[in-house]
């Protein structure tokens, strides 16, 4: 095997061959993780202005 | 290098991860564990004394029921070889081959931490700290330790089911009292009978695997005794809350007739000989066993609800 062939194959194993089928719930994976996100950033603000409660507006200015 | 180890045909049956959608990594959470896990928590929640806001309470119980979901997807990373060799788990999705073990070993620590995590910035770090410890029980001492090991497996691991009400009520006080170990408590002495009842009409499946279960290195006989065993130690512990006067008359009364239940059906199970007779009544204790909790939750929790809570309690431990 020359050393040209076998980087050939190197690259031919290492790049992804995804079909459409993985392409699409990967796509689906993406979204669950973009809408968990955020949710998880609404959570945060929401508890946020409940436990500062009446707080926010007790600032000097 | 042989041209074999590097050939296209070679790379392409490697698992390679990619191939599960958002249900998969849902099933990985164990929803259904997951939803018994959320109601004794959020009864542990309603029980405790002093008032927490609804957000802080939702926050806490999502972080909860995400912790468990973690721990189960972690469960399931450890247990994919006997998963695969068991009907009731091989259609899971790291056997049937669509989440690679490794995928589900990276999600359930993410979650993991991030259910830690969440519950100690938003809530407390109390609540925090046992969700940790019970995440690390189930996963290190329970799934790694002990349930390969000793038919005693699910009579220890059987604390990190009965850990959430226990967390909950952390969520409202930032403490640990002798109510939220009550309820630890019920939780823990009913896994047993629960469990061995499955494991009676499941005992080929344990068989197979190798997993130690009460039946398989017991017998069956022995098994049926602890059940009985186990299931007279439970139903005084469920009365406790009463006794303790966190509890009403209700809950007492109602209690003990469902406790009733519960030793007629591990008395059927105990008196039963080994056979389809056996396997029936296991499948009665066992279908049982789980309204018996909901229904014991439920009971503190509608009291609770209803403001009965202490109304009628036999309170015989004063300073409670």
């Amino acid at each position: 095997m020359t050393e040209e062939n076998d980087e050939g194959r190197r690259h031919e194993i290492e790049t992804p061959h995804w079909t459409e089928e993985q392409l699409k719930k990967r796509r689906q994976r993406n979204l669950a993780i973009a809408w968990t996100l955020a949710g998880l950033i609404a959570l945060f603000f929401v508890v946020t202005i409940v436990k500062l409660g009446g707080n926010v507006a007790n600032r000097p200015i | 290098m042989s041209d074999t180890a590097y050939s296209s045909e070679h790379a392409k049956s490697l698992p390679e991860g990619g191939m599960g959608n958002a249900r998969d990594f849902f099933q990985l959470l164990k929803p259904r564990v997951m939803s018994l896990v959320i109601f004794t928590a959020l009864v542990g929640i309603a029980a405790a004394p002093g008032g927490i806001h609804p957000v802080i309470a939702f926050t806490a119980l999502l972080c909860i029921a995400v912790g468990a979901g973690a721990s189960g997807a972690l469960n399931m990373w450890y247990d994919a070889d006997i998963d695969a060799r068991m009907a009731r788990t091989a259609n899971r999705p790291i056997p049937a081959g669509r989440v690679t073990p490794s995928e589900a070993a990276g999600f359930g620590a993410i979650l993991s931490v991030f259910s830690v995590m969440t519950m100690g910035v938003l809530v407390n770090w109390v609540a925090a700290a046992l969700l940790a410890f019970t995440i690390f029980f189930y996963l290190v001492v329970y799934t790694m330790w002990l349930k390969r090991r000793t038919p005693q497996n699910i009579v220890i691991g059987g604390a990190a089911g009965a850990f959430p009400p226990m967390i909950g009520w952390a969520a409202v006080t930032g403490g640990v009292s002798l109510e939220s170990a009550v309820l630890f408590l019920i939780i823990f002495m009913w896994t047993p009978p629960h469990f061995w009842a499955l494991a009676l009409f499941r005992n080929e499946d344990y068989r197979k695997v190798g997993v130690p279960m009460l039946p398989v290195v017991a017998g069956e006989k022995e098994t049926r005794r602890q059940i009985m065993l186990y299931s007279l130690a439970l139903v005084p512990v469920t009365l406790l809350p009463g006794i303790m006067g966190f509890a009403g008359a209700l809950y007492t009364g109602a209690t003990a007739a469902l406790g009733a239940g519960f030793l007629a059906f591990a008395f059927r199970v105990w008196r039963t000989e080994a056979g389809p007779a056996q396997d029936k009544a296991a499948k009665g204790l066992f279908a049982y066993s789980i309204l018996y909790l909901f229904l014991v939750f439920s009971l503190l929790l509608a009291e609770k609800m209803l403001g009965l809570e202490g109304i009628g309690a036999l309170a015989l431990v004063p300073g409670l």
